[in-house]
């Protein structure tokens, strides 16, 4: 017999979860990085007295001098380098965080639904799923794009709008199993409604097959944005994203390969975190892997 | 198995005729047309140019006017590039595009396989940490950088291969096909190791080397056909992703494909070069669906068809 007054201290699934993706390094080290690169885009421009619009006359095309007042150079404008990643920084993440965001959130509730629900309204509600799945994602993108005539509102709708059917798909299967489930039974039975079933029992039994495929969805959308931005599709000068900062740095590389490795650097940073995170996430939530 | 591809086949049916449909009327939609970026010109002249294309005629029967010309394998003029139908557009760029989407599959696969064999077998030998840092890297540096720093060492520093167009035949070709085969051999080499790994523990797997056959050939007759299943599965996909990266590799190495007329038409507003791309790529990605369940379930007897 073991001793069970001393048993060691309860902890609960989500606390050991956190626990082991806290124990993994590479995902904590992308975490910190992550954040020193949101905390340098969204603060960093303070630090100069000009905006990442200011054409400085004095110094065009200046190239990287930490003695100058443009540390790592201007481009053809004489616009600050440094300061314009920073701030297509901002568009770019904030589109990214809050794309994933929206396209988890109608994802889940949609999948949910189909799941729970089941029979005929899942049927339908599959097919368009099913429909949409069969297009090619660039053809989708890039029309969407257009009908809602470009800028940052545009390519929100496009991206999100783009990329809501693999969480859906995810939570329905999740949703699926669940309803089957004796305390979906019993909720039934004491007299629960199917909406307060799907609000207390489904959903929040789908977070962690969430949190991993959500996390994805993060450098997914970034991708996308960049994507469309590089294209021409989404954001447009003068405002600045990293997508279309990489498109500028791409016209100049045979003579300054600068302005394209800061933004596409930075860029290529992020991606790494959140590909690391993600992974993090998945051997520290979803036991069905590994 | 025949009831399973004609169901297949109307299931993709209809998904090209919600896109076909789709694209045509969210294209009329978005706001502009394809003479608006035009000089000034008088109402008169573009009330002709209007008619000559039957813009004037409400959208509905425009639409009804594409499908009678599709029925008849007639995409239409292109409104963009005078005097060229969409038909010779598609004719002269869509064998760029199939060569180089076609052998950044083949890079893809025959790396990307290679790749994950070896991480598999030598697990966390130097093969396995290569195979680990290239899977990292073509899932994280987006093509749009990878392309041009390609281009800036090997062509610009380097001089090995043009810069892009495609006036140096295959030698312009190699490095648009490599940087596309890129994110592609990532995915395959992680999906390949994986399922290496858990095939390698399998009973059958310990009984062909406890009957005495050699490593060799127990990975060659036995591991690879299992562990290659996930990586046949994933062709499908592959080959949408394939015409993503495609539409990029085309702008930034200037090859005349129709990824690069896809994005260009669609800025300008043309209509019916769009359309035709749109049914062209629709239909790539719809057989090559279709054709990765039917090899799947031809090669794997748990995949069942009914």
């Amino acid at each position: 017999m073991t001793d069970v007054t001393t048993a060691p201290r309860h902890l609960s699934t989500f606390q050991l979860q956190l626990r082991r993706f806290a124990a993994n390094r590479l995902a904590m080290a992308s975490v910190v990085i992550l954040l020193l690169i949101v905390v340098l885009c969204f603060l960093g421009p303070y630090a100069f007295p000009f905006t990442g619009e200011d054409a400085d006359f004095d110094y065009i095309s200046a190239p990287i001098d930490f003695s100058s007042p443009h540390l790592f150079g201007t481009d053809d404008f004489g616009r600050d380098l440094l300061v314009r990643v920073m701030e297509g920084g901002q568009v770019s993440l904030t589109i990214g965080f809050l794309g994933a965001l929206t396209a988890g959130g109608i994802g889940v509730i949609y999948g949910a639904v189909a799941g729970y629900v089941g029979g005929r309204t899942d049927r339908i509600m599959m097919a368009a799923v099913e429909v949409l799945y069969g297009f090619p994602y660039v053809i989708l993108v890039i029309l969407l794009g257009l009908l809602f005539g470009g800028g940052t509102v545009a390519l929100f709708a496009a991206i999100v709008f783009t990329l809501w059917l693999t969480p859906a798909v995810i939570v329905r299967a999740q949703a699926q199993s669940l309803a089957r489930r004796e305390f979906v039974e019993a909720a039934r039975a004491g007299g629960m409604t199917g909406s307060g079933i799907l609000f207390t029992h489904i959903l929040p039994n789908c977070f962690s097959v969430v949190l991993v495929y959500g996390s994805l969805l993060v450098p997914e959308v970034i991708l996308s944005e960049s994507f469309l931005s590089f294209l021409g599709i989404g954001i447009r000068e003068p405002q600045a994203s990293w997508g279309n900062l990489i498109q500028t740095g791409t016209a100049a590389m045979d003579t300054d390969l600068r302005l394209l490795l800061l933004p596409g650097g930075l860029l290529a940073a992020v991606l790494f975190c959140l590909n690391f995170i993600a992974d993090g996430l998945r051997d520290a939530f979803d036991p069905n892997e590994r | 198995m025949l009831r399973f591809v004609a169901k297949r086949l109307w299931g993709g049916g209809l998904t090209l005729a919600a896109l076909v449909t789709l694209t045509f009327f969210v294209m009329r939609l978005a706001p502009g047309g394809p003479f608006s970026k035009n000089r000034k010109i008088s109402p008169e002249v573009l009330a002709n140019i209007q008619e000559a294309f039957h813009l004037d005629e409400p959208v509905w029967q425009q639409f009804g006017r594409w499908l009678w010309g599709l029925a008849h394998l007639d995409l239409g003029p292109s409104t963009r590039f005078r005097d060229y139908s969409v038909n010779d557009i598609i004719a002269s760029g869509l064998p760029w595009s199939l060569t180089i989407g076609f052998w950044a599959i083949v890079v893809a696969s025959l790396v990307g396989i290679a790749l994950g064999i070896a991480g598999a077998l030598r697990r966390n030998g130097a093969s396995d940490y290569l195979a680990g840092t290239i899977g990292v890297i073509g899932i994280a540096i987006p093509i749009f950088v990878i392309g041009p720093l390609a281009q800036a060492f090997f062509a610009l520093r380097l001089g090995w291969v043009p810069v892009g167009g495609i006036a140096g035949g295959w030698n312009a070709l190699i490095l648009p096909i490599l940087v596309l085969a890129l994110p592609n051999i990532a995915y395959i080499s992680r999906l390949t190791r994986s399922s290496m790994i858990e095939v390698l523990r399998e009973n059958y797997v310990r009984t062909a080397r406890a009957k005495g056959l050699g490593a060799r050939r127990t990975v060659l007759r036995h591991v690879l056909k299992g562990a290659l299943l996930p990586v046949i599965a994933y062709l499908g996909p592959a080959t949408a992703a394939i015409i993503t990266g495609s539409i990029l590799i085309e702008t930034i190495f200037a090859v005349p494909g129709i990824g690069r007329h896809f994005v260009d038409a669609a800025l300008n507003r043309d209509y019916p070069l769009v359309m035709g791309i749109t049914i062209l790529y629709g239909g790539l990605v719809i057989v090559a669906n279709i054709a990765t369940d039917l090899v799947r379930g031809w090669i794997d007897p748990r995949v069942r068809h009914d």
